[in-house]
């Protein structure tokens, strides 16, 4: 934890700390008892983070600090002066999706889309640090993270080909994720009339 | 309405259309609304399961720092529930308490925190009642009940009906099986906190932004709570950020916002805390059941006498309609010719159960499913030929009057056998390692509308306006499942243009016509018809005007890829925005509907209007677990399942909600729990309102699943759609509990099947007891005389034959 004496208090007693949010530096001035994710949502206009508990157990409020994966409900604002901070907003740019949002939304691994970003986050951060990382080493990065949609599988499989991406492959979403096992791809579905056989 | 020619749109993946928005973080949650001069509202709920409200004072949180304004249920005292039959709510309670978490009064201050802090500073005089915590309790003669409603005492609703002469069914079966189950409650859990923003303008109009799945019940029952004329009241459905049936009551909060924005004058929020996310609850109803069923040595069955009880909580919610989905749709996957069912629904001091995903339907079928395989095992047969044999015949009426149409179950079921190598790996893995099957079948929709009304379900508007755009306009309500993306597909494919150039404006009471939201898995197959009849008359409109520019007749006009053009002649053509535009000048401002009613139900007896649908989804699913003897701790290492969703419209959406049903069965089957405690004051207290105890399945409990899409277009949905939801949820609790069977040899009979019940059952067949662990009795239960109804089969005409009880469908 970064204990910086250094910290400044506004008239309205509140905190006015450094941050570095999505790559631009900035202060920022919050009441002393506020997290980060409060923080974010409220002060600095950030609603691309979102919670589903404020108690760190679910994992949707995910940002990156520093570069690594941590809860924003858990962590005070007063905690991260000087910190890196990285939220979904800065994942796209003018050149476009990151391909991980790209992956997620072309095999549907965004259902609702609300634990979404912070699975974002928590992948890039994965990806960074390894680049071709194993499903078992998927799941253990991910398993902070709850999601009540998708059963986790459109999320592992948009992983694994975003990954691919980001080497430079020019893979392709796998045709059983997108209709099931044998199943035909030409477009008109094979018509089962035999039901009762 | 269904259409067989090759499609373009339809049957492809797609990205979501709100894909782009979701993966960004874009999406507008309710909480992620902020208004000028916005007040922020906190609840003060009960700690208390049961008691008298003897007094309550506001006036030193009225005077507390940032306050603006308290009420209590005394401002709001009109009523509310979603069934007509079950207007048993307060927006605020006002003279009794029935649950921890009961809402009675509420702050809205400057911010969270004043709130917060002022609702310490409301004082509430209680007097405490019992609590009633069990369904055997509340089955008992009550001096306090919790309603002063219901058949008696705390027994909300009982029904019973007979199709069919059962005691004939029983004579005539070689053999009679009866067992008792235990299903759970378990809660929805949506990782999005129920959240709401009230604006209560100048002009003396309201609007409220609401995480709802049911934006058109809100509207009415703002409408009916505040006194204001429904065209006064605007009700928008924010994206969910999941629903599952937990957003499709009418929540305290959203009337409290209302009110309070009207009373201050400015922009009131709500979000709720994780804690009382699970106090809102409406999950699935904990269900005891008692099944009786007589079987031919093949299998077939002769009679079914199916008793549920169910555990509701404090109040109605959908109850009523909840207790007979318990018993409406055993008959649609087998022939059953005589089947009889009681139900009884109880209420306890504990927050109220409702819809969850499958309504009413997962725990019959865990019954059902498990004991097909109970007796597959004591008959020797295959457990998938006892099912395969005996599938109920397409086209026809089940003997409670349920029109089966198109019905893919065979086909699924050979499809998970084949795959999953039942018929060389069944009953001969290694002891520990086992496979279980079980199959189900859900709505397309439900047949009637909650509140009795002749008008159509759903409905659509289109815009066309002359530079080529196209706007659709519906009340259906996006939840994750996809409807925005539905509703693109199909009217792309109908004019011939990309799901990504319509916008979709959905889930509005001021702007769209209404759909009656998003539960039942209607909205594909109510929507889709509906958005199909608006682009068809959209098309006509087109055809006609770019004819004469072409110079041929309009049967030959063809759309497709964003051109209008010559069937027969493909290049000579024109584009799409130049055929609106020679549509605006023939017909002027463009513009049609669409709306979509589903066919009359054929049964007539009292209760006939819960079960009925326009097409019934199937499912079958075989589940892989290994159990370790020692402990009974089990993972499940696969699952292969096939759903019959008659076509896809999206197979990237079909997909989703297939897997996401799955993992939501698991979490059911496995480990979820709505479980609560008598504490040291005989209070009624919920056992972990949190997400770190609540159980739910992570990544690392996931398994692989395989997944097959089988196609039995049904002549009702759009395309031959059907729903795909919510129905590959119930196959999958029976198939791990006929899987933990085929391990280790031993019957959990209750949802959650945990290692303990598992290591329990081993020990009870170490000693040489019967190796099962479920309900040891069934209490006794009031149910009535039941109804008669002749079944098809004997002529019946879906009335009862008791002229006396015999009434209109429709839950009453």
């Amino acid at each position: 934890m970064a204990r910086n004496a250094k910290k400044n208090w506004d008239a309205d007693g509140r905190a006015v700390v450094g941050l570095v949010v999505n790559g631009q530096a900035l202060e920022a001035a919050f009441a002393p008892h506020k997290t980060l994710l409060e923080v974010l949502r409220e002060d600095l206009n950030l609603p691309g983070t979102k919670h589903g508990c404020e108690l760190g157990e679910c994992g949707t409020c995910a940002v990156l600090v520093d570069g690594k994966p941590m809860l924003s409900c858990l962590l005070l604002g007063l905690e991260c002066e000087g910190r890196r901070i990285e939220t979904v907003e800065a994942m796209s740019g003018p050149g476009g999706l990151h391909p991980l949002q790209k992956a997620f939304a072309d095999l549907g691994a965004a259902q609702c889309g609300y634990c979404t970003p912070g699975i974002l986050l928590t992948a890039k951060a994965l990806l960074e640090a390894n680049p071709n990382p194993s499903l078992a080493e998927i799941r253990e990065a991910l398993a902070g993270n709850l999601c009540r949609c998708t059963g986790y599988i459109k999320i592992f499989e948009a992983v694994e080909l975003a990954a691919a991406w980001l080497r430079g492959e020019a893979a392709q979403p796998r045709h059983e994720s997108l209709y099931g096992s044998d199943f035909d791809e030409s477009g008109l579905l094979p018509v089962v009339r035999n039901g009762n056989g | 309405m269904t259409s067989r020619k090759r499609t373009r749109v339809v049957g492809r993946p797609y990205p979501k259309v709100d894909g782009a928005a979701k993966v960004t973080g874009q999406t507008k949650f309710a909480d992620d609304i902020v208004l000028p001069r916005m007040l922020h509202c906190k609840l003060l709920r009960s700690r208390l399961a049961h008691a008298r409200i003897l007094s309550i004072d506001v006036s030193r949180a009225l005077a507390a720092p940032g306050v603006v304004a308290v009420v209590t249920g005394r401002d709001l005292p009109i009523p509310f529930g979603i069934l007509p039959v079950s207007q048993d709510e307060h927006a605020l309670s006002t003279d009794r308490v029935r649950y921890v978490g009961d809402p009675v009064a509420a702050v809205a201050a400057v911010d969270e925190d004043a709130a917060s802090d002022a609702l310490a500073a409301i004082d509430v005089e209680y007097e405490p009642l019992p609590p009633v915590g069990t369904i055997e309790e509340g089955l008992r003669p009550a001096s306090t009940p919790l309603h002063d409603y219901g058949d008696s005492g705390n027994i909300h609703k009982l029904v019973s009906m007979e199709f069919g002469h059962t005691d004939d069914g029983f004579a005539r079966a070689d053999r009679i099986y009866e067992d008792l189950f235990f299903y759970e409650g378990s809660t929805h859990l949506p990782l999005e906190q129920h959240a709401a923003v009230a604006d209560f303008g100048p002009d003396g109009r309201l609007t409220l932004w609401s995480s709802t799945q049911t934006p058109h019940y809100v509207h009415r029952a703002l409408s009916k709570v505040l006194a204001m004329a429904p065209s006064k009241v605007r009700v928008i459905a924010t994206s969910n950020g999941g629903g599952f049936g937990g957003k499709s009551d009418v929540f305290n909060h959203e009337i409290v916002v209302a009110h309070l924005s009207r009373v201050t004058g400015r922009p009131v929020k709500i979000c709720l805390t994780r804690e009382e996310v699970f106090y809102c609850h409406r999950g699935r109803h904990p269900t005891l059941m008692k099944v009786r069923t007589g079987v031919k040595r093949d299998g077939a069955v002769t009679a079914m006498h199916f008793q549920t009880v169910l555990d509701g909580g404090g109040y109605g919610s959908y109850g009523v309609a909840s207790t007979y989905y318990t018993g409406a749709l055993q008959t649609v996957t087998y022939e059953i010719p005589a089947y009889r069912f009681d139900g009884a629904r109880v209420f306890t001091n504990k927050p109220p159960c409702g819809p969850k995903r499958g309504h009413g339907t997962p725990q019959p079928r865990f019954a059902v499913e498990v004991q097909l395989d109970k007796i597959a095992c004591d008959l020797g047969l295959d457990p998938v030929e006892i099912r395969r044999r005996h599938l109920h015949p397409r086209g026809t009426l089940t003997a409670n009057f349920l029109r089966v149409g198109s019905m893919g179950l065979g086909a699924c079921i050979d499809k998970v056998v084949a795959a999953s190598g039942w018929g060389t790996r069944r009953g001969r893995l290694p002891y520990g390692r086992g496979l279980g099957l079980a199959c189900s079948s859900y709505l397309c929709g439900a047949g009637l509308p909650i509140y009795w009304n002749s008008m159509p379900q759903s409905g659509v508007q289109l815009k066309l306006d002359r530079s080529g755009g196209v706007t659709v306009f519906c009340g259906s309500t996006e939840i994750g499942q996809g409807s925005d993306s539905i509703l693109a597909s199909i009217v792309a494919e109908v004019l011939g243009i990309d799901p990504f150039d319509i916008r979709i404006v959905t889930g509005d009471t001021d702007l769209t016509p209404v759909d009656l939201g998003s539960y039942s898995s209607r909205v594909t197959l109510m929507t889709g018809n509906a958005a199909i009849q608006a682009a068809e008359r959209a098309r006509a409109m087109l055809a006609a005007a770019s004819a004469g520019k072409l110079g041929i007749p309009e049967s030959r006009v063809a759309l497709d890829g964003g051109r209008v053009f010559d069937a027969e002649d493909p290049g000579k053509g024109i584009a799409f925005p130049e055929a609106v535009a020679l549509a605006e000048s023939r017909f002027g401002t463009l513009g049609t509907v669409g709306s979509y009613s589903p066919p009359p139900s054929a049964g007539r007896y009292r209760g006939a209007g819960v079960g009925p649908s326009p097409a019934y989804s199937y499912s079958a699913a075989v589940v892989e677990v290994e159990v370790d003897p020692e402990t009974g701790i089990y993972a499940v290492e696969k699952v292969w399942i096939a759903h019959d969703v008659g076509k896809c419209i999206n197979p990237v959406l079909v997909m989703g909600q297939v897997e996401g049903s799955v993992y939501m069965g698991l979490g059911e089957a496995m480990m979820e729990e709505m479980a609560y405690r008598t504490d040291a004051n005989g209070n009624v207290v919920h056992k972990f309102p949190s997400m770190l105890e609540y159980k739910s399945p992570t990544t690392k409990e996931m398994p692989p699943v395989e997944t097959f899409l089988v196609e039995d277009p049904d002549d009702n949905g759009p395309f031959g759609a059907k729903e795909v939801g919510q129905g590959p949820l119930l196959p999958i609790p029976p198939a791990v509990a006929n899987a933990i069977f085929d391990a280790v040899g031993v019957r959990i009979d209750e949802v959650p099947v945990t290692p303990e019940k598992i290591y329990r059952a081993l020990k009870a067949k170490a000693l040489g007891q019967p190796p099962r662990y479920g309900p040891a009795g069934f209490p006794p239960v009031p149910y009535p005389e039941p109804i008669h109804v002749p079944t098809p089969a004997e002529g019946g005409d879906g009335k009862a034959v008791d002229a006396a009880v015999t009434g209109a469908g429709g839950v009453r």
